[in-house]
């Protein structure tokens, strides 16, 4: 039987068409219209959104089992479609600020947008690898995109080659696993697996090189050498692109794959993903420390973020999937609002990337000053700001499933973490001001910065609301 | 009305402490100033309705702590014993609080000055209004914080720094007594609450606790711990040597905090307690023997010192010891008694000793004065009249109470009675003597200060001697007239022996009396054909207030005291007054001659019994020798070595050691991925289980 019930598409179909078609309008008119295009884009991904608050968010399987729309796939396209207009708001000003204003741009971006929307969606290792290369050739080029730049173009080398490379053992993982279970199906593999007396060692070896492929998109060590490398080297906005969105489709693909097909070998799994969780929350604590380029910090930081993301996954319990879901939420609203800030830190028109550039910030702008220390709070994870809940499901989760060594030293790097976040915190504050940036800030960026600090205050009065969706979506899963 | 005794302190010195830039300086003063008058009023007020009326009562503002079977609430006792105390507390607090005006005019910070006093005056009413020890114990850690602050005002003084810390050093030391004393007594009485505790404290005498292993008597140890925190709040022998110290402080301060209120904290907690203390006899033995040694200590240390306000703190120190030696002879009401009269009369000697201060520009040395009775004739007068009263020459206020006291003592019949009896009279003389060498020094004889500052000499301006009189009234006619509520009037019991023993102190007090006779019903107003007679009945002024064991009642037996026991107080005192005159204004060679002779005593008294220099030895270089092996050896070497310092090392190493490791070749990228995907291989390998 055909299954060709593209419904539950709807927001992806829309998207490609969109993509197309603004692509033609800018063939036809350059450069000059980027802006527009930028919005036209952002547009669509409201549409999109609208979209996807009207389709149906019970649980379907469709095109013979290649694609999957339920609670779970909803919420994290939301969260994916969020980002990326976040991402684009960010951009506009910044790009013809740094003369690298094309129109391929916001295309590039909603391009990857359809493919991590796939990749949440995906019910099949094909599906999911397709959904995946469409994202990642989309990235690499967007890092490469200040095509002047030999750092840019460095990145965007680095990055394919090792994305490539990841590519591969990926591929190589799922060949293993249609060799063992022989099917590339979620639901065909889950019930081989649960058929099975022991796990055969391919299946572990494919899961590891599976695993390996996709630690390497959300930056977990010790797949993350490339991250600091191209988040320094690419342009600041596709920075914020890397480090706000991608992150979200990853861990949710993450999820499904791990917690559907893979759920009969959570002994297995669970080692890898406990190994590389601690990996990044160590390095990403530890090594931020000797950075001086807030850009290479911040990869940093989100290396040990993704750790702490990955304890709620090795618990295996819908409460440490539900607080994930809501990590990663804060986590992304955290990270668009430091980009907001980063994005401004600008002299004379050109970048500045150096934590000392932001000595005394709060003498010459203390609006910004007082935002970036509200974030740095937040990361550190200090009560009463989001980010301090984030960290607190994540914990109770892990503790509540008896995994104490990861949760102990999950607080003991978030410590040595807080050391990096509040050096900023005092630099901006009690350090010798120095010119201040300048003053030209977008509207856009005015936007994204109050919504991100509003979030992060506000979140402590009622957090059930969010809480409880981010569950309800993460509790699919496991039905 | 009990709201309104309490509270405007505390928004005085919110406003005044919040606000203070706001308002300025005058606002600062004006609203303090204000709140304390109104404060003062309404516990006039409460004067009537409770103890006249004979209606205590306990208005409960909040729960407070509710743990387990531990319940406390924020309560106001208002009874005839803190209605007392309130009294006292808000007229002198008033009076200081419109005299600082005139003595703080050229300082900087006279909003802060002003809040910390109305902070003082709040947590004082605090603690005499507590309904439970915590809650007393929470206002008695506040009148020791604001003693802390005042006493170090001037914090660009290293001395003031100095005995601040001292004084709160010290205080903590019988702090520490009180807490432990309070959970003693919740875990003998299952309750800090007062009543539940008086209830049933005649049930729970015989009781015995264990403590660091020795079987007490449970009562005894409760006491003497209380006791404890009552030394070190009203230095007593032992825990005195910051009370001379803490003269560093402003002048007003010393007069509220170290001579009127926050000291006599000790002597109100050992009455608010006598349903307790009167079942632990040997603590109040010795409660007697330290009050009595404190009285006899102090008076020859004051005899030799020459700063104007040391003289008179350790006047007061002295005093303190009589109101505890009367305590610990059952005398509870006797001690109160002492307590409102010194109140006065010393808050008087202190601001008139400010006022000569701030005539002299700031001089205290009685060495350097002389002289100056022509110049400031008001304050001279009013230092007589706070002299006199000290002194205990009839009629003012401190005959009255200081007999009484004396009396009571005699009237115990035990050996530590008779001891504080004798050791009473003897600093009754010494006292004496050395208000009239203070006197004779300060304001008689060749001026021997600098030319330049006699002609600066001036009398103090009208908001500072306005206090100066009111002070002087309650010093003058406090002790007649509260003589007879205090502690005369009849004793159902005997009545017949102590009723001519009134009648006999009420016809040396004069014509205008009144008679009152309290019934708990009601005040009526008794006319008699003479005139008006004062003849409270001691029972009703009190009520439940205090307890005495009718066995124990010393404060009835003294009015049936010889005749010689009666007068020996007064006579003693104007011996002292007598030498006075003589070594000071009549043979001035006497004192060196005296001193020359008597060297090793002089010496000894004049160092202050080496209290501080011992206790410098025994205590404070040992200390700071441990504190030094701990600091340098434990904490620097060892833990932040190893912990915070090593810690943070290691960290910076592994940060830049990481980011080495960060190359920026790809080929390096690459192969730590394949490294890690063969590593987590082998790892499955060799955990084994695959066939």
């Amino acid at each position: 039987m055909i299954d060709f019930n593209l419904v539950p598409l709807l927001p992806e179909l829309f998207l490609a068409m969109a993509a197309m078609g603004l692509l033609i309008v800018g063939v036809a008119h350059g450069n000059s219209v980027t802006p527009v295009i930028c919005w036209a884009c952002a547009a669509a991904l409201v549409v999109a959104s609208f979209l996807l608050f009207g389709m149906s968010w019970e649980k379907q399987i469709v095109l013979n089992g290649m694609f999957v729309f339920d609670n779970f796939a909803g919420f994290m396209k939301l969260l994916i479609i969020l980002g990326l207009i976040t991402t684009l708001a960010l951009s506009v000003k910044y790009l013809e600020q740094e003369r690298i204003s094309r129109f391929e741009y916001p295309v590039l971006i909603v391009l990857a947008g359809i493919g991590m929307m796939m990749m949440v969606s995906a019910s099949n290792l094909l599906a999911l690898y397709m959904g995946l290369e469409l994202q990642s050739l989309s990235l690499y080029v967007l890092a490469a995109f200040n095509r002047n730049s030999l750092r840019s173009a460095e990145a965007g080398i680095k990055y394919f080659v090792l994305g490539a490379l990841s590519s591969g053992m990926l591929l190589f993982g799922i060949s293993l696993i249609y060799g063992f279970t022989g099917s590339i199906d979620f639901g065909v593999i889950r019930g081989a697996l649960e058929g099975l007396e022991a796990i055969p060692f391919g299946v572990t070896f494919g899961l590891v090189f599976i695993l390996a492929g996709l630690a390497f998109k959300i930056s977990a060590v010790p797949f993350h050498m490339w991250t600091p490398d191209v988040y320094q080297g690419a342009p600041t906005c596709v920075t914020a692109l890397f480090a706000i969105v991608p992150k979200v489709a990853a861990i949710g693909l993450l999820m499904r794959l791990l917690y559907e097909p893979f759920l009969p070998v959570h002994d297995q799994w669970m080692q890898i993903i406990y190994f590389v969780s601690l990996g990044s929350m160590v390095l990403g604590a530890f090594a931020a420390i000797a950075q001086a380029n807030i850009k290479r910090l911040l990869a940093y930081s989100s290396i040990g973020n993704m750790g702490y993301a990955l304890i709620g996954i090795v618990v295996g319990t819908p409460e440490g999937a539900g607080a994930v879901v809501l990590y990663i939420l804060i986590y992304m609203v955290m990270t668009a609002g430091v980009f907001a800030i980063v994005l401004g830190m600008r002299r004379d028109g050109i970048a500045a990337e150096d934590i000392s550039d932001l000595s005394g910030l709060s003498k010459t702008n203390p609006i910004q000053a007082y935002a970036m220390a509200i974030f740095m709070f937040s990361m550190s994870g200090i009560p009463p700001l989001a980010g301090f809940f984030g960290k607190l499901f994540i914990f109770q989760a892990a503790v509540s499933a008896e995994f104490y060594v990861l949760a102990t030293l999950g607080i003991m790097t978030s410590v040595v973490a807080a050391y990096y976040y509040l050096k900023i915190i005092k630099v901006m504050f009690f350090d010798e001001s120095i010119e201040a940036f300048d003053k030209d800030i977008p509207f856009a960026r005015r936007v994204v910065l109050f919504v991100a600090v509003a979030f992060l205050l506000v979140f402590v009065i009622r957090p059930e609301a969010i809480v409880e969706s981010a569950q309800n979506a993460a509790a699919v899963l496991f039905t | 009305m009990e709201l309104l005794a309490v509270f405007p302190p505390l928004f005085g010195f919110l406003i005044a402490a919040l606000f203070g830039k706001q308002i300025g300086d005058k606002g600062a003063q004006f609203v303090t100033c204000a709140g304390m008058i109104v404060a003062a009023l309404a516990a006039c007020s409460l004067f009537f309705t409770v103890i006249l009326a004979g209606h205590p009562y306990t208005a409960v503002l909040s729960e407070w702590i509710t743990s387990g079977d531990f319940n406390v609430s924020w309560a106001l006792r208002i009874d005839q014993l803190s209605v007392v105390m309130m009294c006292v507390v808000n007229i002198v607090s008033a009076c200081v609080h419109v005299y600082s005006v005139g003595y703080m005019g050229h300082d900087d910070h006279k909003a802060r000055f002003m809040a910390y006093l109305s902070l003082f005056t709040f947590a004082m009413l605090m603690l005499v209004s507590a309904d439970n020890l915590l809650q007393l114990f929470f206002g008695w850690e506040g009148v020791g914080l604001c003693s802390y602050l005042l006493i170090g005002f001037w914090n660009h003084k290293h001395s003031a720094n100095a005995a601040a810390v001292k004084a709160f050093v010290v205080n903590r030391i019988g702090d520490f007594g009180l807490a432990l004393g309070t959970m003693a007594a919740f875990v003998v009485f299952g309750s800090v609450e007062f009543d539940v505790m008086f209830e049933q404290a005649g049930a729970v005498a015989e009781n015995t606790i264990e403590f660091f292993g020795f079987e007490l008597h449970a009562l005894t140890l409760i006491c003497l711990l209380l006791f404890m925190g009552a030394m070190g709040k009203s230095a007593q022998l032992g825990l005195h040597t910051w009370l001379p110290d803490a003269m560093e402080g402003p002048t007003p301060v010393s007069a509220l905090i170290h001579a009127a209120t926050m000291v006599t904290a000790g002597v109100f907690l050992v009455a608010r307690m006598s349903p307790v203390f009167e079942y632990a006899p040997d603590a109040l033995m010795v409660v007697a023997v330290v009050g009595a040694s404190t009285a006899f200590v102090a008076a020859t240390i004051g005899m030799t010192q020459f700063d104007i306000k040391r003289v008179i703190a350790y006047s007061t120190m002295s005093q303190l010891g009589y109101m505890f030696f009367a305590l610990g002879v059952s005398a509870y009401s006797a001690a109160i008694f002492h307590l409102m009269t010194h109140a006065f009369f010393k808050a008087l000697l202190f601001l008139g000793a400010g006022s000569v201060i701030h005539a002299m520009s700031n001089e205290q040395d009685m060495r350097k004065m002389g002289g100056l009775y022509k110049k400031i004739p008001v304050t001279y007068a009013l230092m007589w009249v706070g002299s006199l009263a000290l002194a205990g020459i009839p009629p003012f206020a401190g005959y009255f109470s200081k007999d009484i006291v004396l009396e009571a003592a005699w009237a115990d019949h035990t050996w530590f009675g008779n001891f504080a009896y004798w050791a009473g009279i003897a600093a009754a003389f010494m006292t004496a003597f050395y208000s009239w060498r203070l006197i004779l020094m300060t304001f008689h004889g060749p001026p021997r200060a600098h030319q330049k500052v006699m002609k600066h000499i001036h009398e103090s301006p009208a908001v500072m001697l306005a206090p100066l009189f009111v002070l002087a009234t309650g010093a003058v006619l406090a002790g007649f007239i509260f003589y007879g509520g205090f502690v005369g009037g009849s004793h159902h019991g005997a009545e017949s022996g102590h009723e001519e023993v009134a009648q006999e102190h009420h016809e040396e007090e004069g014509p205008h009396q009144e008679t009152f006779v309290v019934t708990k019903d009601g005040v009526h107003k008794k006319e008699e054909a003479e005139g008006h007679r004062i003849a409270w009945d001691k029972e009703s002024f009190w009520g439940e207030s205090l307890f005495v064991k009718d066995e124990n009642d010393t404060v009835d037996a003294a009015h049936g005291a010889p005749f010689w026991v009666k007068k020996m107080p007064l006579l003693v005192g104007l011996l002292g007054i007598g030498l006075g005159y003589l070594a000071y204004m009549f043979f001035t060679g006497i004192p060196v001659t005296v001193v020359r002779i008597f060297k090793p005593i002089h010496t000894l008294l004049f160092n202050k019994w080496f209290f501080d220099e011992l206790y410098d030895r025994l205590f404070v270089k040992p200390a700071f020798k441990i504190g030094n092996v701990f600091w340098v050896k434990g904490d620097q070497n060892t833990i932040d070595r190893l912990g915070p310092d090593g810690i943070a090392r290691k960290t910076l190493r592994t940060a830049g050691m990481l980011s080495r490791f960060q190359s920026g070749y790809v080929y390096q990228y690459a192969l730590v991925m394949m490294i890690a995907v063969i590593g987590i291989v082998s790892w499955f390998v060799f955990r084994g289980g695959y066939g």
